[in-house]
């Protein structure tokens, strides 16, 4: 019967990432910078991949946009598709805020994964969209992305992995957060491989997704100002009876902090996953 | 009486009436056993109606209660020759977490537990039993040194849950967290996990990788706090008693779902009432868990920990629907 609910507006969830793409660019012309509000104009925000060129804030990424950007024109193969979130525990709502953000969204669920190439060489690589369910980690998530490290491990190829998440899907209880102590037991076979596992977090990595997988790449790389940390800011003031720095939980606190290797700006980026992956190339990576 | 649960109330009373009439029975001389056994009859029918039908949100009060036995009331019952061994070797010794070696019939293991205060005093020591990233180090330490001298890890799980402080983040609450969870599911020696009180979210999980997850019967195991879910789904904090149901976050709706292996029964009325009982039903279960888990190989161990976790999750399909690459 649940089934039933989905298969019937099956045909709505069906998209073309590289369209969804294009769907998320607002519509008209010129757009403000929320951080500095300078106007722009959104044909040239997207040529900047999505930064601006005034005060380098940089705009979220649709998951779509970052494969876009990450990824050599044309190489993507996207596993799992057309998996989508049970409801293990009945819980209030939770079938509707799915079924409304996966119209929202035109995705399944908060993570898109796959194989590609960057630079020509093979990767498998794992995106979250925040703006699916806050990018939470459920089920869906957890397994999908264990089935990526799997075809990692089976190709012997790097494992990349954008994080972008509020933490573990309350909606979905222990099983939420047994999907960080899953997700780890796949990058622990990653890592006996001697597989590299690159980990960017990207503007909001915290809670559960954080105290997970996100930290555990062989190099950990973020964009500049994404929010990064376990407890929630609020949280934390609270317990602690203080006001917390501006800078509190930013990438470049926790760069300062040795939490990073890196804080690299968009710009960068693939050329800078170029580099690394060249380095490792001979552990155990193969040309396409 | 600051120990006794609001739903307990009808038991209490009662018990006290009991106690009332005994001394009344001594003082005034007058036999009223037969009124007493008649009494001592009720009581027993309303604990069993009473304990036997705890909601979700009675048991969150007695996996808080005060009383409830800590880790430490367990390592003293449970094992002998218990050493505590101190630090993370890289910035401090954090006592919301204890650890050490010790004998568990003879059997040489490694313990690691949260632990919490038992008053004002010990638990600002204790930090409530919210650990900082000292604390997670200081078990992987443990959790290592165990491995290389193949002694199984016992870990007994009670905390609300991390520290949420500056001073937790700045030194990696994430990344002290994470590390557990991949270390102990390449950990190449028998892991056996508790819940003995509240399992609060990845500060819980991060001793509870484990080839076997047991849980006491009235403790807890979530992903957030009842009150926590509340203020977020509903705006109130005072709707936890719903968000317990909502979550399942019993030992027994956990079981059911297969998260855990299996439910350690508590005494009637919780852990707190008889302590040595409590802990002899412990000492059953670690025994048929150890006797299990030593017959596998290293490696059988760490594939068949990798198959456990990697089953957990609820998913579907959309049928048939292809996405464009």
């Amino acid at each position: 019967m649940i089934r039933d609910i989905f298969t019937k507006k099956k045909k709505k969830y069906a998209t073309i990432p590289s369209e969804q793409a294009k769907q998320e660019v607002p519509e008209g012309l010129m757009t403000k910078c929320p951080s500095c509000k300078s106007i722009m104009y959104i044909k040239e925000l997207r040529k900047n991949k999505m930064v601006c060129d005034q005060c380098q804030y940089h705009h979220r990424l649709t998951s779509p946009e970052r494969i876009e950007q990450t990824l050599d024109v044309g190489s993507f193969q996207e596993f799992d598709a057309d998996m989508i979130a049970k409801d293990p525990l009945n819980f209030p709502d939770y079938k509707e805020k799915s079924a409304s953000d996966r119209k929202k969204t035109g995705l399944n669920e908060a993570v898109i994964t796959g194989r590609g190439t960057i630079g020509g060489m093979g990767v498998i690589i794992g995106v979250m969209d925040p703006r699916f369910r806050m990018g939470s980690m459920g089920s869906v998530v957890g397994e999908k992305m264990c089935r990526a490290i799997q075809h990692a491990v089976e190709e012997e190829k790097p494992f990349i992995m954008f994080a972008a998440s509020g933490g573990a899907r309350m909606q979905e209880g222990v099983f939420s957060l047994m999907q960080m102590a899953k997700t780890s037991t796949a990058l622990n076979r990653l890592h006996e491989a001697g597989l590299l596992f690159i980990s960017i977090m990207t503007h909001p990595t915290t809670g559960g997704v954080s105290a997970s997988f996100a930290s555990l790449g062989d190099i950990n790389l973020a964009e500049p100002k994404a929010l990064i940390g376990f407890a929630g800011r609020r949280i934390i003031e609270q317990t602690i009876r203080q006001k917390l720095p501006d800078n509190f939980q930013t990438s470049e606190f926790l760069l300062e902090h040795g939490q990073l290797d890196q804080v690299v700006h968009r710009k960068e980026l693939k050329q800078t996953l170029e580099k690394i992956l060249a380095i490792h190339e001979p552990a155990g990576m193969k040309e396409e | 009486m600051a120990d006794q649960l609001p739903f307990e109330k009808p038991i209490i009373e009662l018990r006290n009436k009991i106690s009332e009439l005994k001394t009344f029975t001594i003082e005034k001389e007058i036999d009223l056993s037969g009124e007493i056994e008649k009494l001592e009859g009720r009581l027993e029918q309303l604990e069993v109606d009473i304990y036997g039908n705890m909601s979700p949100w009675d048991r969150v009060q007695i996996a808080r209660h005060s009383k409830r036995p800590t880790t430490m009331d367990y390592i003293e019952r449970l094992f002998t020759d218990f050493m505590e061994l101190h630090g993370d070797r890289l910035y401090g010794d954090d006592a919301a977490i204890i650890g050490g070696i010790a004998k568990f019939e003879g059997t040489p293991v490694t313990v690691i537990g949260h632990q919490r205060g038992k008053d004002t005093k010990e638990n600002l020591k204790r930090n409530f039993g919210m650990p900082h990233p000292e604390g997670y180090r200081k078990a992987l330490r443990l959790m290592k040194q165990a491995e290389k001298f193949s002694r199984p890890v016992i870990c007994f799980i009670d905390t609300k849950g991390a520290y949420p402080g500056k001073s937790a983040e700045e030194r990696g609450q994430s990344e002290a967290i994470a590390r557990n969870l991949i270390e102990m599911a390449g950990l190449r020696t028998p892991i056996i996990c508790i819940v003995i009180g509240e399992g609060g979210s990845g500060g819980a999980l991060a001793l509870g990788v484990g080839d076997h997850i047991y849980m006491l019967e009235n403790s807890t195991y979530s992903v957030i706090s009842p009150e926590g879910a509340a203020a977020l789904l509903w705006k109130d904090a005072g709707e936890a008693k719903r968000a317990a149901e909502t979550m399942k976050i019993t030992a027994t709706d956990l079981k059911e779902l297969a998260l855990i292996d299996d439910v350690i029964h508590e005494i009637r009325g919780g852990a707190h009432r008889n302590v040595d009982v409590q802990a002899g039903y412990i000492r059953q279960t670690l025994k048929s868990s150890l006797t299990e888990l030593t017959k596998f190989e290293k490696n059988e161990l760490v594939n068949k920990r990798y198959e456990k976790f990697n089953k957990i999750g609820e998913f579907d399909h959309v049928n048939g629907v292809m996405v464009d690459e």
